[in-house]
């Protein structure tokens, strides 16, 4: 028995099919994005009298209650996901980078401080924290990428902790605090770059993970509110009527799914495109 | 990291002793993430018109009195003692809450956790066995959308067709509303009947992440001089894979346990605000809308020491099962 990894070496590294079909969901998640307002087929917030009507001509994914187009509101709505999912995980990195470098790079008390802070954060169930913390105040956009980077970054500091411990011991870093360098620039200059295939391999993974999140908040009634539109929403407005309307349900559920889908596609390709060793049999 | 056994037991109490001081910090970050945000908790029940001197009285009887230090260590003290206080929606003590909602959630994990397990060693040796053949692609494939899927979009998904069409399933909640009248079997069938959907939901949207572990520590397994020794032996390959693999590969399965907690426990309170299951999720749902503090404290507290216990006992687990510890323990082999 050989083991695995025979097929990978004869094909060139970029033309891994995870990596190619997550570019490009992802890439055509973004385009629609961005061309939203010219791919509609009619105004989103628009009602009619034709309420719950089925998928078919005219509206090639029905009406919901209100008689608004449900594909055109499914295409304004990747825009709240895909902005949130980014923002919240931009948060995340930013602060799960500072801690770990902190620890990874600092002295030893620091080291361990941050860690029970971290470990502290980790034992909360996420959910309940970012329930806790939504209740606090009036959901808004702003706040659901503020909670959810607040509560996501330690898996973030933990992995960055762990390659900075074993970057400080290499000799260019040593080299660079034999030169008299500050701390601060060998930890931007010369430990972060070299961290950045892990950075970004965990950022796309945890789109994903921040787009589910955000679509259940929205579900529960706790995320954007209603001249926003977004995939969970619909889904809520739409649980209602579920027996009668199917398509209301179902539609924004599968628009949900092909979007993390794309994400995770990428973040695994990416991982074993930039980092061969761990490409295999790690964690989603 | 070497143990003899009296280090063993030494160890074991640091651990625990950190646990405590990890819940103390825990505990803390709720109450003071709470009190410390813009908002008065007594807002939410004072009425127009109220007088000033009743406030005050409300006040008192809400421990929102005093220093916030002082209500932090009458809160703490309090529900260490299992006192989490009255919930504010509900107008009953929130221990009498969780005791109905606790084994309610815990039901639905262990149910679903078993079925996650299972799924996963199936899954698992399957991607192990097939790996660079067509099966690992296909069950790498179905995992990861299984694992993108919205939990609670699936659960709909599932009332829709398997309940609502299909009719083989109850839409929601844990018992038929004729539960009391039945005998002990009946009402057993009768929750297994209202378990499948969640549970299974649970299950589905979970497993990914431990069977690509198990493969990955398969794949490790699979590679060792053992393994070959065992098939220059001629043991057939099914025999290879059960009794020699399998077995050293469940290990590290041990020490994943404790880490699964919160994401049973999250998808839980997921799963149960679809499902209707009157569990710790649904209540903490139900409360956030009603800012039913006292209570989302008690569910966030309640949540966060299982997590940390699992964490502990799987820990601890890893280091009694694990030979090459105790080995290590003995002074024979040095590590």
């Amino acid at each position: 028995m050989t083991p695995g990894g025979q097929g990978r070496g004869k094909r060139g590294r970029w033309s891994s099919p995870v990596l190619t079909v997550g570019m490009v969901i992802c890439g055509a998640l973004l385009l629609v994005a961005v061309a939203a307002p010219w791919l509609v087929p009619r105004d989103p917030a628009a009602m009619s009298t034709l309420g719950l009507a089925p998928p078919g001509s005219g509206h090639p994914l029905g009406t919901d209650v209100l008689g608004r187009d449900v594909l055109s509101r499914l295409i304004l709505g990747s825009r709240i996901s895909l902005v949130i999912g980014w923002m919240s995980v931009l948060v995340a990195l930013v602060l799960g980078v500072g801690v770990g470098l902190a620890a990874g790079l600092g002295a030893r008390g620091m080291d361990r401080a941050l860690m029970l802070i971290t470990d502290a954060f980790m034992a909360f169930p996420r959910i309940f924290l970012v329930l806790l913390l939504i209740s606090l105040s009036a959901p808004s956009a702003g706040l659901i990428i503020l909670v959810l980077g607040l509560t996501g970054w330690m898996p973030v500091a933990r992995l960055v902790r762990a390659e900075a411990l074993g970057l400080r011991e290499r000799d260019f870093v040593a080299a660079a605090r034999g030169l008299g360098l500050s701390p601060w620039r060998i930890a931007w200059r010369h430990v972060l770059p070299n961290l950045m295939p892990t950075v970004i391999v965990a950022a796309a993974l945890r789109v994903g993970g921040a787009i589910l999140a955000e679509s259940f908040l929205s579900f529960l009634g706790l995320g954007v509110q209603d001249p926003v539109v977004s995939w969970g929403q619909m889904i809520q407005q739409g649980r209602n009527h579920l027996l009668e309307g199917w398509w209301l349900v179902t539609f924004p559920g599968l628009a949900i799914t092909l979007t993390v889908v794309g994400y995770n596609l990428l973040g695994d390709g990416l991982r074993e495109r930039l980092d061969p060793r761990r490409g295999k049999g790690a964690r989603v | 990291m070497s143990h003899s056994p009296e280090n063993l037991g030494i160890w074991v109490l640091q651990r625990i002793a950190t646990t405590a001081l990890l819940l103390v910090v825990l505990m803390s970050a709720v109450f003071w993430i709470v009190r410390l945000a813009p908002g008065d908790p007594l807002d939410q029940m004072v009425s127009e018109g109220m007088s000033r001197a009743d406030q005050t009285l409300m006040r008192q009887q809400l421990g929102l009195d005093g220093s916030l230090a002082g209500q932090y260590l009458h809160w703490a003290g309090a529900a260490l003692q299992g006192d989490w206080g009255n919930s504010i929606s509900q107008h009953r003590p929130v221990r009498d809450i969780l005791a109905e909602t606790v084994p309610a959630t815990l039901v639905l994990t262990v149910t679903a956790y078993l079925a996650h397990l299972l799924l996963a060693l199936v899954v698992g040796m399957g991607m192990a066995v097939g790996r660079g053949r067509a099966l690992e692609r296909w069950l790498n494939l179905t995992g990861l959308t299984l694992y993108s899927l919205p939990s609670f979009w699936l659960g709909l998904m599932a009332i829709l067709v398997l309940g609502a069409k299909a009719g083989w399933f109850p839409l929601g909640g844990m018992h038929a509303p004729d539960a009391a009248f039945m005998g002990p079997w009946t009402g057993f069938l009768d929750l297994c009947r209202h378990l499948v959907l969640p549970a299974g939901v649970l299950a589905l949207v979970s497993y990914m992440g431990t069977a690509r572990f198990l493969r990955a520590s398969l794949e490790e397994a699979l590679d060792q001089d053992y393994i070959l020794t065992a098939r220059a032996r001629g043991i057939p390959e099914r025999l290879v894979l059960w009794r020699h693999a399998l077995r050293n590969a469940l290990l590290p399965l041990v020490t994943q346990m404790g880490l699964h907690l919160p994401f049973l426990l999250g998808g839980a309170v997921v799963v149960e605000s679809v499902f209707g299951w009157p569990g710790m999720g649904r209540v903490t749902v139900d409360a956030i809308w009603s800012r039913d503090y006292p209570l989302i404290m008690a569910t966030t507290s309640l949540a966060a020491m299982l997590v940390v216990t699992g964490s502990l006992l799987a820990d601890i687990g890893y280091h009694l099962l694990d030979p090459r510890i105790r080995i290590a323990a003995d002074g024979e082999v040095g590590r």
